[in-house]
């Protein structure tokens, strides 16, 4: 998926159009390789802001937020069985699940990969 | 052609194994199977035996010695760990805890068969006391986390005692990580207030979070940069008037001891570390043991049971209504207390004030001898560690941990790094009062060279250490591919 | 004491840091309440020390002891604190420094593969405090792992464990179900009444507070049934012969681990095992120490899995134990080895064969065997008079007779719990007898 097409919320989650959440470029970055990933259950009821997965790196584990409200539609196992892949292709391979989305509209509200990318500027200084 | 895999340093115990081989003897049975009935039922019965390993004694003793060859320790090497307080660990107290009176005594017995140990255990807390400043102790807690943790549910269940719910502790954020989770693990919340940019706590920002919400305001004193807060009795006064409790995280406490007692300072509730201050052996990560001490208007949520002096006779109570359980099978990790109080008797009263006033002032000799090393060094005096950033100081692409590593290969243990999580790049030194000036003016050197070399062959630093008995471990590799145990390939 | 300086040499390092009095150091401090009297007894010397101590635990001096509940007395080869004592060892930190600390995290490897054998479990970590703290961070790691809010527990499970996980959950939204025993062991029908799909765990422990073997197969069996995991708390000398954890299907083992090697000392230090199924691996509380290979690819050792824990996650860290009974666990790791796979089956054996040896000869002199249940080497007996008048008369002999029930549970006011391990001959058990019976008179 092209980043541009994505959008981004300021715990560093992308999601796609179809729901597709994972984490994004630069987040795989800051928390290192990835050593494991815990994921929902599908059919779990979610509310955005929720913590819904774990990441976690050598030295630290960090939660995975639901971007939007919604239903966990589908996990990504194939990130559980090889970690690396959310460090190795963040916005393909790497993605985490998928989410139902109570309202379509809720994704349109989230940050664009250009505002996303003025955020992290922000961020950092 | 492959790349050769060097060999292991030393085989693990069941690579030693060798079947039919043994190890430990035991006696004859001298009661014959015939005068016992029936053996136990087939169903409760082990199935198949646990594989451990047939060695006999020599392999074992020699596995395990060539073993120890492998560590860094204070008996071996300089330990300049920060928070640690990795000091001397005086012999004569391992002698002590050996003697046979000591090892048979089993902690249910009738007080009547234990007036040694329990007129150890009660003058220990007395003297606990008069050193920290506080009215009662319990010796329970079998680590700082779980004094930590004892401390936390004493003020909990004293403010619910006076009917009050106040769910929020306050924390820096330069606080020690077992803090803010002994917090939660007490089922209360914690709520972390920011330091100013010298590493003291903000009192305007503390002042402002301080409400009828809070339980508990814990601070590591002198804190985890090594300083003493300045303003210390006016926040115990701002605390005390929001009717919270001041509670001290007591790891820091070889800076204090002899020269000011927490309990003049304000503080309600501490736990503290016999095996930083009271020079018990860390023994390789425990066991240790953190004492709380409390003021009298605290003592009754004290843990059970409690030893007591009653007409000249010591006693275990129970009879603490208040109490807030039980935080240990028994009495507590009574053979480290045991060795607290060896050193105690050593020292004295006297003794006692040197360990703060050294420890101080070979933190400071330190600082001021590694200033020019570093740009960040503090000009203000420290107590008795010093925390410095590396920013700046070593050569490009060279950082904090590749120093920490070179210095293995001097033979030194590396100072603690990136703690507090507030000071970019932080070495926090210990050097303690039992180290030598040749020894911290060999560290000095060492460090200077070390500084020059990440400049000159940065590479050579980045890739250390290049010397210790074996070289950076593949950390990813061991938490995607977790190997916990050995398991014989049948 | 221990502080090397000269006068000469303080005085050169007042210099370089550029004040002239020490006191310069202490700007920050207050002044009025500095260096107050403490009342310490004067510094002795290192003879007279432990000369004070020798004197103080002869006052504790004692000729036999049939005390068991918890702490017991075994056997301790002398390799194993002639080895775990060494400064090495003793004197290092916590591992964080793979590089200057294999020997202490290889043999915690050691200690943690030891520890899978003996309960014929997956997974188990480098230790906890003691056996009470493992049972009540099985039940919080229980209580996380299936979002369930109810744990279970037979009143035949070591009271002061009851006590201490208490303590740990007394202000978690979970509650405590107590099942009550039948004769002694847990009653089976109450068990499975007590359970519901609110349950998360069921903890037990064989052999129990009474010595008895509980059903663990049946327990699993009721357990699984209602969906809960079992945390299943053993005596590690006895899985010599009975069956371990893994073998009637236990999530999660725990037990104390003092009888491995480490003395009675008083009840501490002692030692906390706990291992579970690959499952719940990574959610497993305190140090682990993991296998992996070094930049030139040779074996090595480092700690691992700690991502969770306090330093990093801190009010979101699922424990907060920091540490680990590290040198206890050295130690345990030794006796294992010296013990070996063989040794512990014979001295599972010498343990059974003495207490039912005891258990007859008590019975000959008027103190039956409580309970119909098998037991181990503790067992409870009834007395002809109260149980804590023999015991006191027990004691001006220096003999200790057992624990009196009464204390813990008060219906069982008349019995004695008595324990006989490979230590006591068959002629102190006689004497035992004796005694006794004599104190009945």
């Amino acid at each position: 998926m092209k980043p541009e097409e994505l959008r981004f919320v300021e715990t560093h989650e992308w999601i796609a159009p179809d729901g597709t959440v994972g984490i994004s470029d630069h987040a795989q970055h800051e928390i290192t390789d990835v050593v494991f990933v815990e994921l929902p259950k599908p059919g779990r009821v979610v509310k955005s802001g929720e913590a819904v997965a774990a990441v976690e790196s050598v030295k630290a584990a960090f939660d995975i937020y639901a971007p939007v409200s919604g239903t966990i539609a589908a996990v990504n196992e194939s990130v559980t069985k090889t970690p690396g892949l959310v460090n190795q292709s963040p916005y393909e391979a790497g993605w985490l699940f998928k989410v139902k989305a109570d309202r379509e509209e809720e994704r349109n509200g989230l940050m664009t990969h250009e505002t996303y990318q003025t955020f992290l500027k922000s961020e950092t200084h | 052609m492959p790349i050769e895999t060097p060999p292991p340093l030393e085989p693990l115990i069941f690579e030693l194994s060798v079947a039919g081989r043994r190890g430990l003897p035991w006696p004859k049975p001298d009661i014959a199977e015939a005068e016992n009935e029936s053996p136990l039922p087939a169903a409760l019965r082990r199935r198949t035996p646990p594989e451990w390993p047939e060695v006999a004694e020599p392999q074992v003793v020699r596995h395990f010695t060539r073993l120890s060859q492998l560590n860094f320790s204070v008996d071996t090497h300089f330990y300049p760990l920060g928070s640690c307080t990795m000091k001397h660990n005086p012999k004569a107290a391992d002698r002590v805890v050996l003697l046979p009176d000591f090892i048979g005594l089993h902690p249910l017995r009738p007080h009547t068969l234990s007036q040694g140990i329990l007129e150890i255990l009660h003058d220990t807390e007395r003297w606990l006391c008069a050193i920290c400043g506080m009215d009662a102790f319990t010796l329970q807690p079998s680590a700082g986390a779980q004094g930590e943790l004892t401390g936390v549910l004493i003020a909990r269940t004293y403010h619910e005692s006076r009917g009050q719910n106040r769910p929020v502790v306050l924390i820096p954020d330069s606080a020690h990580g077992t803090n803010p989770a002994s917090v939660a693990v007490a089922g209360l919340t914690a709520v972390t207030i920011a330091s100013t940019p010298d590493g003291h706590v903000d009192v305007d920002v503390l002042k402002s979070k301080l409400g009828p919400d809070v339980a508990l305001v814990m601070l590591t004193i002198p804190n985890t940069l090594g300083l003493f807060e300045p303003r210390l009795r006016e926040i115990a006064k701002m605390v005390h008037d929001a009717g919270a409790l001041l509670y001290m995280d007591g790891a820091n406490l070889n800076a204090l001891v002899g020269l000011l007692r927490p309990g003049d300072l304000g503080v309600d509730l501490l736990h503290i570390n016999l095996h930083k201050t009271f020079s018990t052996p860390h023994g390789g990560g425990g066991p240790g043991a953190g004492p709380v001490g409390v003021k009298a208007f605290l003592s009754e949520f004290l843990p059970t049971p409690r030893v007591v002096k009653e007409d000249g006779v010591y006693r275990r109570r129970m009879d603490f209504p208040k109490s807030i359980g039980k935080i240990h099978g028994f009495m507590g990790n009574v053979g480290i207390v045991l060795r607290a109080y060896c050193y105690l008797r050593l020292l004295g009263e006297e003794g006692i004030r040197h360990v703060s006033e050294n420890a101080i002032l070979a933190a400071n000799y330190l600082r001021v001898k590694l200033a020019p090393l570093f740009p960040k060094m503090p000009k203000k005096p420290c107590m008795h560690e010093v925390v410095v950033s590396g920013e700046g100081a070593f050569g490009p692409g060279v950082h904090t941990l590749d120093v920490a590593k070179r210095l293995l290969d001097e033979g030194f243990h590396a100072p603690t790094i990136y703690f507090p999580l507030i000071v970019p790049e932080a070495l926090m030194i210990e050097p303690t009062e039992t180290e030598t000036k040749e020894t911290l003016d060999l560290f000095c050197k060492t460090l200077e060279s070390i500084v020059e070399e990440s400049r000159t062959s940065p590479e050579k630093v980045t890739s250390a250490p290049h010397r210790t008995p074996i070289r950076r471990v593949d950390e990813v590799k061991a938490a995607r591919e977790p190997d916990l145990r050995f398991k014989r390939i049948p | 004491m221990f502080v090397p300086h000269t006068e000469e040499q303080k005085k050169q390092m007042l210099d370089q840091i550029g004040v002239r009095r020490f006191d310069d150091l202490l700007a920050d401090l207050p002044s009025d309440i500095r260096r107050p009297p403490l009342n310490l007894p004067p510094s002795l010397s290192e003879m007279e020390m432990v000369r004070h101590m020798e004197s103080l635990a002869a006052k504790d001096h004692l000729a036999l002891s049939f005390l068991g509940a918890g702490a017991y007395e075994h056997f301790i080869p002398s390799a194993v604190w002639s080895l775990a004592l060494r400064g090495e060892f003793a004197t290092a930190y916590t591992p964080y420094q793979a590089e200057a600390s294999q020997g202490t995290l290889q043999s915690l490897y050691e200690f943690q593969s030891l520890i899978c054998e003996l309960f014929g479990m997956d997974v188990a970590n480098a230790s906890l405090y003691d056996g009470a703290s493992a049972a009540a961070e099985a039940c919080l790691l229980a209580l996380r792992h299936t979002g369930k809010r109810r744990i279970v527990i037979p009143e035949t499970v070591h009271p002061h464990t009851r006590q201490v996980i208490q303590t740990y959950l007394a202000h978690s939204p979970a509650d405590i179900v107590t099942v009550p025993r039948r004769e002694g062991t847990t009653d089976l029908g109450r068990l499975q009444a007590a359970l519901g799909q609110e349950t998360a765990a069921v903890l037990f422990q064989t052999p129990n507070f009474f010595g008895c073997l509980e059903e663990s197969h049946e327990i699993a069996r009721l357990a699984h049934a209602a969906g809960a995991l079992l945390i299943a708390s053993s005596y590690p000398t006895a899985l010599g012969l009975i069956s371990p954890p893994g073998e009637y299907g236990a999530d999660i083992a725990v037990a104390e681990g003092q009888p491995l090697g480490l003395p009675l000392g008083y009840g501490g230090p002692y030692l906390g095992l706990f291992a579970c199924k690959t499952e719940l691996m990574r959610k497993m509380p305190g140090r682990v120490v993991g296998r992996s290979v070094d930049r030139d690819g040779r074996r090595a050792f480092v700690l691992t899995l700690q991502a969770r824990e306090q330093h990093i996650r801190r009010e979101k860290a699922t424990s907060n134990i920091c540490s680990n009974q590290s040198l206890c666990a050295l130690a345990a790791a030794i006796y294992m080895s010296l013990v070996g796979k063989s040794g512990l089956k014979e001295l599972a054996l010498l343990n059974l064969q003495k207490a039912r040896y005891a258990s007859k000869r008590l019975a000959e002199k008027g103190f039956p065997t409580a309970f119909p249940q098998p037991f181990f080497n503790e067992f409870a007996v009834k007395c002809p008079k109260p149980p804590e008048l023999i015991a006191e008369r027990l004691a001006k002999d220096k003999v200790l007779a057992g624990l009196a029930l009464g204390r813990y549970f008060p219906e069982l006011k008349d019995h004695l719990l008595v324990c006989v391990t490979e230590i006591k001959t068959r002629q102190d058990i006689d004497c035992f007898a004796d005694l006794l019976e004599r104190a009945c008179r």
